[in-house]
């Protein structure tokens, strides 16, 4: 309990002391709400066409009709629903990889090390996105799940790496030794001892992991390689290029998504700059 | 008395850089044998960088020898599993602020010798076992196990540590500095624990320091080390009153005597 | 009297209220003296130092007292105004300094950049030729200014900060544990050097040295000062106080000072017991009674205030003196 009233104080204080922190968490809790109790406040279907193609905003449609007369609002909020989700499942996907990965090979050395370096460093050798494309081209249908787990083994290396490098800037310090005494199995001490130690840094590239995430996902939709058969952000964005609602000058179609995607990873990118600086491994341990 | 430890021509070589850039090699420990007998305590001194801390990490088992090996009552340390090793012989490190893992509390330290080394232990003992274990190093349980490390001074730190050797009972004791940022006055108190452990229950001590003064306090016999190598070896009055190597006259003459003016060597 | 202070008061302001870490000290320096303060981790030494030099940044504060230096009354300036004093008329070499330096600035353009903040007009040349000057007055090699502080060794590193505070001529050097940290050899080298300044060199004219280790400063100092829980509880030249320290923690901790000597080997020493009391919240009677072996009933009652024994002062109602 204590724990807990500990960690809410210093949230509280995280939040004031840190503007960017603030801005960042406010833009994303509100995209999470929009996610989360949207559908409840405006229960329209997303997909069933209304028959009244490319209307402006209007008090009826919050954000008008596409070409096929569907509520573009109903859109957004199922958009950013699924695009969360695939980022936040294909982050958690990464954050794994990353973690054994770097962790084990950081940890261990020896050739384990080498060998799950050199994967490492060919991940970081070809160009992401090249090789989302190669292999979403690859599934006919691609369910959410397929492209998460596209997302979750493209975007692990980066993180790998920096794991692998504060693993061995901490195996040095003595605690490891200590814990060795103390008759604790290497695997123990790096799950118990040593990673815990990193925490404020995994979650950091968690967060990180999202935006890259969504934004990747939006990059595969637009053209052509998203989810099938679901909405994102991405997808909206995919229709509105394919549908020519830039001609038509159809605005509330292709900028609140797009805007969204922005927005959303911006946020992302705030929150995990200002806990940077805030929970620098550095600044926490010394004295 | 019989042999507890042996140490037979230790070399440990540490080399960094990989294929490219020039390599480093650095002999931290040369060709070192000696060995540590059944209740007694051994003194290693030797100015910084000589390879106390070295040979230390190696007899622990937690660097593997370059060359050479280390027996443990006869047996070849490294044919001995970890976990019964440990429960022989325990070390405490230079650092102590490095030493304890800053993301738990003190406790965190003592729950995991026991869950690993004392598994008979029953968790409704621990706090009494643990306050009679910091009472000995001066300590009161409730004035650190609920700290972290960086809430406490390094002196509380390393008889913290201190402590947690006691708790594990090991035949050997293995304490690098450990008293070195403990103040003058705590400090005879900590080495009169470390005297009464050899005297009263018969276990040996491998005590490294800088300090001449506390090792004459304490141990047997010295070891003096420099630049990876044992230059001297004997009883601590012979080392000290006698001393046979220039390196260690020199040693011996600098260490301030309380009162004595400094005669400038020009 | 070189250097004077008067009823020290001050400490650290912090959330949970104010850590009296000086507590009514007063000190004097002569010319030409060496003054020790020994005492353990914690008793306020550091912040004694700070408090002579004037250096009183949040959350230090000063609350009472004065220092005058030559004819100067330090504290009638404000913090601003005290800067121009330090380095040229006071300069301290606080504890850990070796290790601050900056590792990637070569020591030469540490030196010039710290003149230049004191002589505006300095050239480089003119900076390197004190720094050449007075490092070969302390026998030291004038190859370190090319060096980078991680190519020089701990005692080097310590002895060239010590070189560097005392550039500007300086009246008084306040030395904090310049030898802790470092082993026999280093540390009497060490020792030479801050001797050699004061006494042959004159490159200062008083030093104030600040440590735990009281055999190492015993070496040269003239003057002892023993300070416990922000008091100072001895004070007199040093070879009484080693002789016959009349405090009982002066003789505690000069017990506890181990040597390779035979009788140390022989003996068991007993240390103290217990810690001293927190400064937050100072008891109002002897801050030693709780550790102390010979405390009686008026211990507990009252604070023992300074009282002179001969040429000694002494804080310890075992003694009777003229009050101070
Ligand atoms: N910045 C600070 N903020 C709050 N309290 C402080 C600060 N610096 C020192 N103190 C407290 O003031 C007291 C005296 O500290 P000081 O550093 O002067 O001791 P010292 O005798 O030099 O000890 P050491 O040998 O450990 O350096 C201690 O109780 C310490 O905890
Ligand atoms: N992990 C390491 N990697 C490389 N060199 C090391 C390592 N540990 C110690 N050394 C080097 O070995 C030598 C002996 O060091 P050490 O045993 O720590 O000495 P001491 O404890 O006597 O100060 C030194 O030159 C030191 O720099
Ligand atoms: S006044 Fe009393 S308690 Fe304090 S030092 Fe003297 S005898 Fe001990
Ligand atoms: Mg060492
Ligand atoms: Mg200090």
């Amino acid at each position: 309990m204590e724990g807990a009233r500990g960690l809410m104080a210093e949230a509280i204080y995280a939040l004031r002391s840190s503007p960017r922190l603030m801005i960042g968490v406010s833009i994303f809790s509100f995209y999470v709400m929009l996610a989360m109790i949207g559908p409840l406040l405006y229960p329209v279907d997303p997909r069933k066409p209304i028959f009244e193609h490319l209307q402006p905003p209007s008090p009826q449609h919050p954000l008008g009709t596409d070409v096929l007369g569907r509520d573009v609002f109903a859109q957004l909020i199922h958009g950013t629903y699924y695009s969360l989700k695939i980022g936040f499942m294909a982050a958690v996907i990464a954050s794994i990889l990353g973690i054994v990965i770097g962790g084990v090979g950081g940890y261990f050395g020896g050739v384990i090390d080498d060998l799950l370096t050199l994967i490492t460093n060919i991940f970081l050798c070809v160009p992401t996105i090249a090789l989302l494309v190669i292999l979403a081209a690859y599934f006919r249908v691609r369910s959410e799940w397929i492209v998460i787990l596209l997302l979750g083994i493209t975007t692990w290396p980066s993180m790998a790496r920096s794991i692998r490098s504060q693993i061995l800037s901490l195996k040095v310090r003595e605690f490891v030794d200590t814990a060795k005494l103390c008759g604790m199995s290497s695997l123990k001490i790096l799950f118990r001892e040593v990673l815990p130690n990193m925490l404020a840094y995994i979650v950091m590239y968690f967060i990180l992991n999202i935006a890259i995430a969504i934004v990747s996902e939006a990059g595969l939709s637009a053209i052509g390689l998203g989810p099938t058969g679901i909405i994102s952000l991405g997808m909206i964005l995919r229709w509105a290029i394919v549908w020519e609602a830039v001609r038509y000058g159809a605005w509330w179609w292709f900028i609140p998504p797009g805007l969204s995607i922005t927005l959303i990873s911006l946020s992302l990118l705030m929150i995990n700059d200002a806990l940077d600086k805030l929970y620098n491994p550095r600044a926490r341990t010394t004295r | 008395m019989s042999i507890l430890l042996r140490v037979e021509k230790l070399t440990k070589i540490f080399t960094a850089g990989g294929i490219f850039g020039s390599k480093m090699r650095v002999v931290a420990v040369n060709g070192i044998s000696f060995e540590c007998r059944e209740g007694e305590i051994l003194g290693i001194i030797g100015e910084s960088g000589s390879g106390k801390t070295t040979t230390m990490k190696t007899i622990l088992k937690l660097y593997k020898p370059t060359r050479g090996k280390i027996y443990f009552r006869g047996r070849d340390i490294w044919t001995i599993p970890n976990k019964e090793y440990y429960r022989h012989v325990q070390g405490v490190f230079q650092d102590p602020y490095s030493s304890i893992n800053p993301v738990y509390r003190v406790r965190h330290l003592f729950d995991n010798i026991f869950d690993n080394l004392l598994e008979d232990v029953s968790l409704d003992e621990r706090h009494e076992i643990l306050s009679e274990v910091l009472d000995r190093v001066q300590l009161k349980a409730e004035e650190v196990l609920y700290k972290y490390s960086y809430e406490l001074s390094g002196g509380q730190l390393q008889r913290v540590l201190l402590a947690a050797c006691l708790l594990v009972d090991p035949e050997l004791i293995i304490a690098d500095e450990p008293t070195s940022m403990i103040d003058a006055s705590m400090r005879v108190t900590i080495l009169n624990v470390m005297r009464s452990l050899r005297e009263e229950e018969g276990k040996s001590i491998i005590f490294i320091t800088h300090d001449i003064g506390q090792a004459f306090y304490i141990c047997d016999r010295l070891l003096v080390m420099r630049k990876g190598k044992i230059v001297e070896e004997g009883s601590a009055e012979e080392v000290v009153f006698h001393p046979q190597h220039p390196y260690t006259k020199r040693l011996i003459a600098d260490v301030p005597k309380l009162g004595k003016k400094l005669i400038l060597r020009r | 009297m070189l250097l004077r202070a008067i009823n020290l008061k001050g400490g650290y302001e912090i959330r949970s209220g104010f850590v009296k870490a000086v507590d009514g000290c007063s000190l004097t320096l002569s010319e030409g003296e060496i003054l020790g303060i020994i005492g353990e981790s914690g008793c306020g030494k550091t912040t004694l130092g700070k408090l002579l030099m004037g250096f009183t940044m949040p959350p230090l504060k000063l609350l009472s007292g004065k220092v005058l230096i030559s004819d100067i009354d330090l504290y009638s300036y404000d913090l601003e105004n005290r800067r121009r004093f330090w380095g040229s008329l006071i300069s301290m070499v606080p504890q850990y300094s070796m290790n601050a330096l900056n590792p990637t600035i070569k020591i030469k353009d540490f030196i010039y950049d710290f003149l230049k903040q004191h002589k505006r007009d300095i050239t480089r040349e003119e900076a390197l030729e004190i720094a050449s000057v007075r490092l070969k007055s302390l026998n030291l090699s004038p190859s370190v200014l090319d060096m980078y502080p991680f190519e020089l060794s701990g005692g080097m590193k310590q002895r060239v900060v010590i070189m560097i505070s005392s550039l500007l001529n300086p009246k008084i050097l306040i030395c904090d544990e310049p030898t802790s940290a470092l082993d026999v050899s280093t540390q009497r080298v060490l020792l030479e050097l801050l001797y050699n300044m004061v006494k042959l060199e004159k490159i200062v004219s008083s030093m104030i040295i600040i440590s735990h280790d009281v055999a190492a400063i015993s070496q040269i100092c003239d003057t002892l000062y023993v300070m416990y829980a922000g008091k100072i509880v001895e004070k007199g030249p040093l070879d009484e106080v080693l002789e016959e320290p009349l405090h009982p923690y002066t003789k505690a901790l000069i017990s506890c000072v181990l040597t390779p000597e035979e009788r140390i080997r022989r003996s068991r020493i007993t240390g103290l017991k217990g810690a001293p009391p927190n400064l937050l919240n100072p008891p109002a009677h002897c801050r030693f009674a709780a550790r102390c072996p010979l405390a009686f009933s008026k211990c507990k009652q009252a604070e023992p205030p300074l009282m002179r024994i001969g040429n000694r002062e002494v804080a310890c109602w075992l003694f009777n003196g003229d009050e101070r």
